[in-house]
């Protein structure tokens, strides 16, 4: 166990480094940008009536001028308080907005994250077994298509057939437009979802898919399962004895890597069905130069996504029988 | 006595692509030819690349999919069609193989002997099993990554002699193993054959082969060049092809005097005599005709001029 907890806080240490990384570089990366704090606070036509003196005020109340090192350490103190400042465009603090933004964001993208996965490692499991025959190759063309096919355009299209043509389901948004919020029933969060979650998990399943193939047809041509097929046991009690065994471990990892992909596809999918979610919040942050908001947005999913990461590594030092021995054998 | 095994002008041949979609066939065996009696071990001896292991592949009809198989194979006295061959591998035709990578890594080793099954008198038999092996009752509860390489072999063992064969295959089992370990090994499969099996054991090593085998049967560039009894191995004299004469005096106790060349890979096999570009007594005709496999002085041998004492 203390090897266990050793490897986890030692984790949990680079977690913060990484942090940190990730949020001196987007820090730099907005103070490299041609916005203007005191243009994007005040608005243009207000800085336009101001006189020098007001300016200089405003700036020196903002810190404009004080030196790149002292303003991000000055984010950085209050951020270790879980106090990123204000949204600029909300007009309120950043933590809330994303607390709201990820609320509304997390069951879709739980719901693909989960839809992906045990749709992938399905037809994973499938085409590896049906290695070269028709189910294979159909399942094959499928991931190399979607693979190929960027998110928005198939949210595009999805939205087109299914809401367009045939107005099964709504255009865009969380809720009925025009309606209050306590009339709002789950059967019109669930329809207005929908579309969203379906268009994430068919963009992840072909990554999944394809990788569980790859991890299937490595077993099936191992040593262990060739041993198997001369010890008399049959193709279909090898793939449920043997193979699944063996794909668990590489599933875990992808399951858990494909975190990042999910939210990445989640910010495209997002702005086409006009879904008040994080991925939204950020594009919008981004093209209004809410710097607070953006910067915020980047170090949470930075931190989610690293948990993900996180807990496969935990994962898999509980399922796997030579990391789990293994290392309590040698410490 | 009936052979329980008897295998006839066995090839095996495998389909390959090779510049794009021009196609090719590669033969690998080339009319092998061996028969084991009850009680008996043969040894297979043979260098990396002349074809052992897929002898063993093709017994079990787990050869890969792009391979073809000729010659017939009879199992006591009946052809060994794949219907029969799924009926009886793992319980009458056993395989014991290499090594631990053989092994499911991620099942222990006790379900992995006992194929899954739970039931009380499999589960007890299993223990039965690694205890003749020497192995102590917690090897049930290891995963194969736990065990020591010597420990390995036994529980491969263990896995086949859990059913009853008749038939084990044996395929290079001692590689890794430190001389002592080694023969304790050797030592079980002689031990299956006294109690009736017979054992085909595939190996590399003629110095080992010989302290179980009583017979042998030579491969060179995937066909038999010759079949002998374990005795003939006493002196070169009693010997028939000059590739065993070869064998014979590489071994250290013999001199420790290797052959120059090397065995031709499948592909590029000679037309004639296979080993005649490496044959001390090498005649014209030996590079145009392909000698055939014949009896002579009690044993078999590929040679038209079998027999001639090297000087």
């Amino acid at each position: 166990m203390k090897h266990r907890l050793q490897f986890a806080g030692k984790k949990l240490l680079r977690m913060a480094l990484l942090l940190l990384g990730v949020s001196l570089v987007a820090f730099l990366l907005m103070s490299l940008s041609p916005l203007d704090p005191l243009q994007t606070n005040m608005g243009q036509a207000a800085l336009g009536s101001m006189s020098e003196e007001q300016i200089q005020r405003l700036e020196e109340y903002w810190g404009v001028n004080e030196p790149l090192p002292q303003r991000y350490l000055g984010w950085l103190s209050d951020a270790l308080r879980l106090d990123f400042g204000t949204s600029l465009l909300y007009r309120q603090p950043v933590m809330e907005v994303i607390g709201q933004r990820l609320a509304s964001s997390l069951g879709l993208m739980v719901t693909a994250w989960v839809l992906s996965g045990v749709l992938g490692v399905t037809l994973g499991l499938l085409a590896g077994a049906t290695r070269g025959r028709l189910p294979d190759r159909l399942i094959r063309g499928y991931c190399l298509v979607i693979s190929s096919t960027p998110a928005f355009w198939l949210a595009l299209l999805l939205l087109m057939i299914f809401s367009v043509w045939l107005g099964w389901l709504p255009i865009g948004l969380a809720v009925p437009i025009g309606m209050e919020a306590s009339q709002v029933t789950w059967q019109d969060l669930l329809s207005h979802a929908i579309l969203p979650a379906v268009t994430l998990s068919i963009t992840g399943v072909a990554n999944i898919a394809l990788h569980t193939r790859e991890k299937v047809v490595d077993v099936l041509d191992s040593d262990y399962v060739l041993f198997a097929r001369a010890r008399g046991e049959s193709g279909r009690a090898i793939l449920l004895r043997h193979g699944l065994r063996n794909i668990l471990l590489p599933a875990i990892t992808l399951q858990f890597t494909s975190i990042s992909e999910i939210i990445g596809g989640s910010v495209l999918v997002e702005q086409v069905f006009s879904y008040p979610g994080l991925g939204q919040a950020a594009v919008t942050a981004g093209l209004g130069s809410d710097l607070p908001l953006l910067l915020g947005i980047t170090v949470v999913t930075a931190a989610i996504v690293f948990l993900g990461s996180l807990s496969a590594d935990l994962l898999y030092g509980a399922v796997d029988p030579r990391i789990r021995r293994g290392v309590a054998r040698h410490s | 006595m009936e052979p329980i095994l008897d295998v006839e002008g066995l090839s095996i041949s495998f389909r390959q692509y090779d510049r794009g979609a021009h196609q090719r066939t590669l033969p690998v065996i080339h009319d092998l030819s061996l028969s084991i009696a009850p009680g008996q071990v043969v040894a297979v001896v043979g260098s990396s690349g002349s074809g052992k292991s897929l002898l063993a592949h093709a017994l079990l009809d787990i050869l890969p999919a792009n391979s073809a198989r000729e010659g017939v194979i009879r199992y006591r006295g009946e052809p060994l069609t794949p219907a029969r061959t799924a009926a009886l591998r793992g319980t009458e035709i056993v395989l014991v193989p290499q090594g631990v990578t053989y092994l499911d890594p991620l099942m222990k080793v006790g379900p992995q002997i006992c194929k899954g099954r739970r039931e009380g008198r499999v589960r007890e038999a299993c223990r039965a099993v690694l205890a003749r092996y020497g192995l102590p009752p917690d090897t049930e509860e290891r995963y194969p990554f736990e065990l020591s390489g010597g420990m390995a072999r036994r529980v491969l063992i263990s896995t086949a002699v859990m059913e009853s064969p008749r038939l084990v295959i044996a395929d290079e089992p001692t590689p890794g193993l430190d001389a002592r370990a080694a023969g304790r090994i050797l030592g079980h499969f002689r031990e299956l054959a006294d109690g009736g099996a017979g054992v085909l054991l595939i190996t590399h090593d003629l110095e080992l082969a010989l302290t179980i085998a009583d017979r042998v049967a030579v491969l060179y560039a995937g066909e038999t060049v010759e079949e002998a009894a374990a005795a003939d191995f006493t002196t070169p004299g009693g010997l028939r092809h000059p590739y065993t004469r070869a064998l014979w005096a590489a071994l250290p106790q013999n001199g420790f005097r290797p052959i120059p060349g090397s065995q031709p890979a499948p592909g590029e096999i000679p037309t004639g005599c296979r080993f005649a570009p490496r044959c001390p007594r090498c005649r014209g005709d030996c590079q145009e005709t392909h000698p055939a496999y014949r009896s002579f002085r009690g044993g078999m041998v590929r040679c038209d001029f079998p027999g001639e004492v090297m000087e």
